[in-house]
């Protein structure tokens, strides 16, 4: 059944307030997602306040302990407080693995819509390099990318790990959004964008990038999980975050494994951390998604 | 069977959805009934609710009873059902090109049916695929058995579904828009047979259509729909002739006939199909009636009429006595004499468009000749209009002209200069002039973008307008030419209806302040009484800023409503030039005559009285063109001369050209 609304008003403009209300009404799980993040940011911007220890304070005396009142999820091989150290690496998760996943799905959607608009040679092009570097596994790749770029450090963040991240992500994300910039690009409206004369620079960017929103947002969210994973990684081969900077991953890695048996709690609760990031940011994007696509809205 | 007072509600979001509204009916065996109706009117989900196919988790069928066989079809369990769909009762689709399975061969998918419901052996289904193969016209039946649906043609696999539909000789066929997605000489050997099959195996034909010469030739009996309920039932030849109710009146009117002089203006139904959530009771065609009453606010009840039928307007009686007459702003003749004297604005020579395809893995290359030494000129002010059959080459014509596809040889002047060796620059400023309108309002505007910053853009683009206030009052100016509310521009595209989207597009292009557009199908895709409301807009912008049209269409009464001359075409080539009237009133080209024949005349009448002169056979690939003549392959008249040389446009009267060497 195709009955469009045709109401007579012109709809009132939304207020950011009732915007916030009406995504919570229409996407609930989207909402409770968004939830975990701001409490992930939370933790992360005021870890200094929040945080019950010092992260990096070594204790000999209380090492390997369970969870307690003390230390709510027990302390590490070292003695420092896991839970502190959980807060403080909400801080390293989300910084490299948002902006490392954020860079990297951009350029990857500029490009993948950039070779479905142009097409042919420059597709071409594009596409053989977009091959190659899928034929390295990501962890290589981004392990060429670091030794080739070495530290970078601003304000205490390393920027080229954050580069060496996102480069791995852009050609996932370029075959992805091409496939789907394919079908835009041979939409009707990308004609009559051409035949008004606009400039290819506006056409990719004000008619083609907007409608390829959905999978972008799908990718940009998907790889954040997988920037703090390999951010774990390459923490563990001593190339991204080193001890004892507090990491989730790295808390994962390491001593952990060693220890396993005499004290889960030392991978259990960093593992939980990653998880729940992983599935907040996941199913955040999703309801995004929706909710940014204007045929949704009734 | 019989259909009795049907409801159907939808549960939507927006609140429930009224879809269809006490429908009553009866269809007999051997009798053709037909549907009719706008988008939304609630024809097919009529079909689904006889089917049972209507998706269980939304739709409700709160009253109602339908009958078939003594038998009422709700209230059947869900296994009973499945064992009627297929054997009893079977449906084709719209779409033959997406309702066959592609990897399966056609062979096993006509005897499936057979195998589940007949329990037929092996050899008992062959031999019975064959046969239906046969009934349908599909010659080599044993052959084409064992092919998969991509190597037959629209029409063909039409036929197809059609076997598939008569294998268990059901006693009842619904056929949903069985033709819409195919040419007019197509449509027309695909009906016949049809109508042909439903006299001699004597079953109930329903026919849901929104193409009132299809249901002219081939129904028996008419039910209008409008909004959910029924406007008008009776006999074709009443509802044609006598009509009487409001609706079933404007609709005739505002379809542009082959067969009635030309007006100036098309008679249209103002306004929307009401909203049939939020719909107040009373007629639901009220609104838009020009004879509404306050006793209208009611539900009208179906009264019967002097015609035999029924009608849901309270005035029916009053219309039957001639007091109501749709009121006819019809005036006679022509007013667009275009000074032709004048330099053409755009002259077209030989222009050529092949696409290579790879033929298989690493096989050679094939060429298609999409278009093949085409030349025309377009005048100032003058409207154009290139007709032809679905792959004939005439939407790529328009894509040359805007330099979306670059051609593979020939020439494009417009205004003097050459299109095609225009600089960037050069082209950017070429573009505001040159502009289109496309086919599908749906996907021709960008979903992510107002309405106000679609119209506005180019504005802003071209610095038309360059003071950001300024460009609001003009989108305004625009939104309110092209018939819409200024408060629309807050909308996005998928809040507006095809027609309010088709409006939008024309905004779009009209502030470029353009002198030529090309209409690409422009008002094919919309309802019949939108589509009367498109045209008249078009033709008041045309004389209100002098634009010239290159009006590309395959429906020939539109075209010739709107067109000042028309090229024909097929297959890549012209066939025929000449003056609207000219062509119409006497073609010269073999071709121009069969399609002017295949086309079906809103009038039963009418219809009857002419012998269908079926056009035979296929359209040919343009992978391998006939040689000489590309017509020659179904052409009445070819000879072994046609098959040698590729014949030329010539003159044959004065401003009349036709590529034919036998006329």
């Amino acid at each position: 059944m195709t009955t469009i609304a045709t109401t007579e008003k012109a709809e009132p403009a939304r207020r950011p307030r009732s915007q916030i209300l009406e995504f919570m009404r229409q996407q609930p799980m989207g909402a409770a997602s968004f939830v975990v993040i701001v409490v992930m940011m939370f933790a992360g911007v005021f870890a200094e306040r929040v945080a019950p220890h010092d992260p990096l304070d070594i204790d000999f005396g209380g090492i390997l302990a369970p969870p307690s009142w003390e230390h709510w999820t027990g302390t590490d091989a070292f003695g420092r407080d896991t839970f502190s150290r959980i807060i403080y690496g909400a801080r390293t998760a989300l910084i490299i693995g948002f902006a490392s996943s954020f860079i990297g799905s951009s350029l990857g959607a500029l490009l993948g819509a950039t070779c479905a608009y142009f097409g042919g040679r420059v597709d071409m092009v594009i596409q053989r390099f977009v091959d190659i570097m899928l034929s390295f596994p990501i962890i290589v790749l981004a392990l060429v990318v670091v030794a080739v770029l070495g530290k970078w450090q601003v304000l205490g963040i390393d920027i080229n790990l954050i580069f060496a991240i996102a480069i791995p992500i852009v050609p996932n994300v370029t075959r992805i959004v091409r496939s789907a910039a394919l079908s835009v690009r041979a939409m009707p409206y990308i004609d009559a964008a051409r035949t008004a004369g606009y400039s290819h620079l506006r056409i990719i960017c004000r008619h083609m990038l907007p409608n390829l929103m959905a999978p972008y947002l799908i990718m940009l969210t998907a790889y954040i999980a997988q920037a703090i994973l390999l951010e774990a990684s390459l923490s563990f081969l001593g190339l991204g975050v080193a001890e004892p900077t507090p990491a989730w991953g790295l808390m994962l890695s390491g001593n952990a494994t060693d220890f396993f048996r005499e004290a889960p709690w030392m991978a259990l609760f960093p593992g939980i951390a990653i998880s729940l990031a992983v599935f907040a940011f996941s199913l955040f994007g999703d309801s995004l998604r929706d909710w940014l696509d204007p045929k949704f809205k009734v | 069977m019989s259909v009795d007072n049907l409801h159907v509600h939808f549960k939507t979001a927006a609140g429930v959805v009224r879809a269809v509204e006490g429908l009553s009916f009866t269809v007999n065996r051997g009798e053709v009934v037909a549907v009719v109706g706008e988008s939304g009117s609630g024809k097919s989900v009529t079909a689904l609710a006889v089917m049972r196919l209507l998706p269980k988790r939304s739709a409700v069928v709160p009253q109602g009873r339908i009958t078939f066989d003594g038998r009422n079809l709700l209230e059947l369990s869900d296994e009973e059902m499945r064992q009627r769909r297929g054997r009893d009762i079977s449906m084709i689709f719209q779409e033959p090109m997406t309702s066959l399975n592609p990897i399966l061969p056609i062979g096993l998918q006509i005897t499936e049916p057979l195998q589940i419901h007949l329990g037929m052996s092996d050899e008992q289904t062959k031999a019975r695929a064959v046969e239906l193969l046969r009934l349908v016209g599909i010659p080599d039946a044993e052959r084409r058995l064992t092919q998969y649906p991509h190597q037959f043609s629209g029409g063909m696999r039409q036929r197809v579904m059609i076997a598939i539909g008569l294998a268990c000789n059901p006693k009842l066929i619904i056929a949903d828009e069985p033709t819409t997605a195919l040419d007019v000489t197509i449509q027309a050997q695909i009906l016949e047979l049809m109508k042909d099959l439903s006299r001699r195996l004597n079953i109930a034909l329903i026919l849901i259509t929104h193409n009132l010469g299809i249901v002219a030739r081939y129904a028996d009996r008419v039910i209008v729909m409008y909004a959910g309920r029924q406007a008008e039932q009776g006999a074709a030849d009443a509802v044609f002739h006598r009509p009487r109710h409001p609706y079933t009146m404007g609709l005739l009117r505002s379809v542009p006939r082959l067969d009635r002089p030309r007006g100036v203006k098309l008679e249209t139904i103002e306004g929307l199909p009401p909203n049939l959530a939020t719909a107040p009771p009373g007629c639901r065609f009220a609104p838009r009636c020009p004879y509404r009453l306050p006793a209208c606010d009611q539900d009208p009840p179906l009264i019967p009429t002097d015609t035999g039928g029924l009608s849901a307007c309270i005035r029916a009686a009053e219309i039957a006595s001639g007091a109501i007459n749709w009121t006819s702003g019809m005036v006679a003749g022509s007013a667009d004499a275009v000074a032709k004297d004048r330099a053409p604005l755009l002259a077209v020579r030989d222009l050529r468009k092949f696409f290579p395809v790879r033929t298989g893995l690493g096989g050679s290359k094939a060429v298609v000749r999409a278009v093949d030494g085409v030349s025309f000129d377009i005048y100032p002010g003058e409207t154009l209009g290139l007709v032809g059959e679905s792959g004939c080459g005439k939407t790529t014509v328009g894509r040359l002209i805007l330099r979306l596809d670059e051609p593979t040889s020939g020439a494009i002047h417009f205004e003097g200069k050459d299109l095609l060796a225009a600089s960037a620059g050069e082209l950017k400023t070429l573009r505001r002039k040159i502009q289109v309108i496309f086919q599908d309002p749906y996907s021709s505007l960008n979903p992510r973008m107002t309405v106000g910053q679609i119209v506005a853009e180019p504005l802003h683009v071209h610095g038309i307008v360059a003071d950001a206030g300024k460009r609001k009052a003009r989108v305004a100016e625009l939104i309110s030419q092209v018939g819409l509310r200024p408060e629309l521009a807050e909308r996005y595209p998928h809040q507006l209806s095809g027609g309010q989207r088709q409006r939008v597009g024309i905004a779009r292009a009209l502030g470029m302040e353009p002198s030529f557009i090309v209409c690409d199908e422009a008002v094919s895709a919309l309802d019949v009484s939108i589509q009367g409301q498109i045209i008249n807009l078009l033709e008041d912008l045309q004389r209100a800023f002098g634009l010239a049209y290159l009006f590309i269409a395959h429906d020939l009464a539109i075209v010739r409503h709107i067109s000042m001359r028309v090229v024909v075409m097929y297959l890549g080539h012209v066939m025929e030039i000449a003056d609207r009237d000219t062509l119409y009133r006497e073609p010269l080209h073999p071709y121009t005559k069969l399609l002017l024949d295949a086309a079906p005349i809103p009038d039963p009448t009418v219809e009857k009285a002419r012998a269908p002169r079926l056009i035979q056979g296929e359209l040919p690939s343009a992978l391998a063109p006939p040689a000489g003549c590309v017509f020659h392959t179904r052409c009445p008249l070819a000879s072994d001369e046609c098959k040698a040389a590729v014949p030329p446009l010539r003159e044959i009267r004065p401003k009349h050209f036709a590529a034919c060497i036998k006329v």
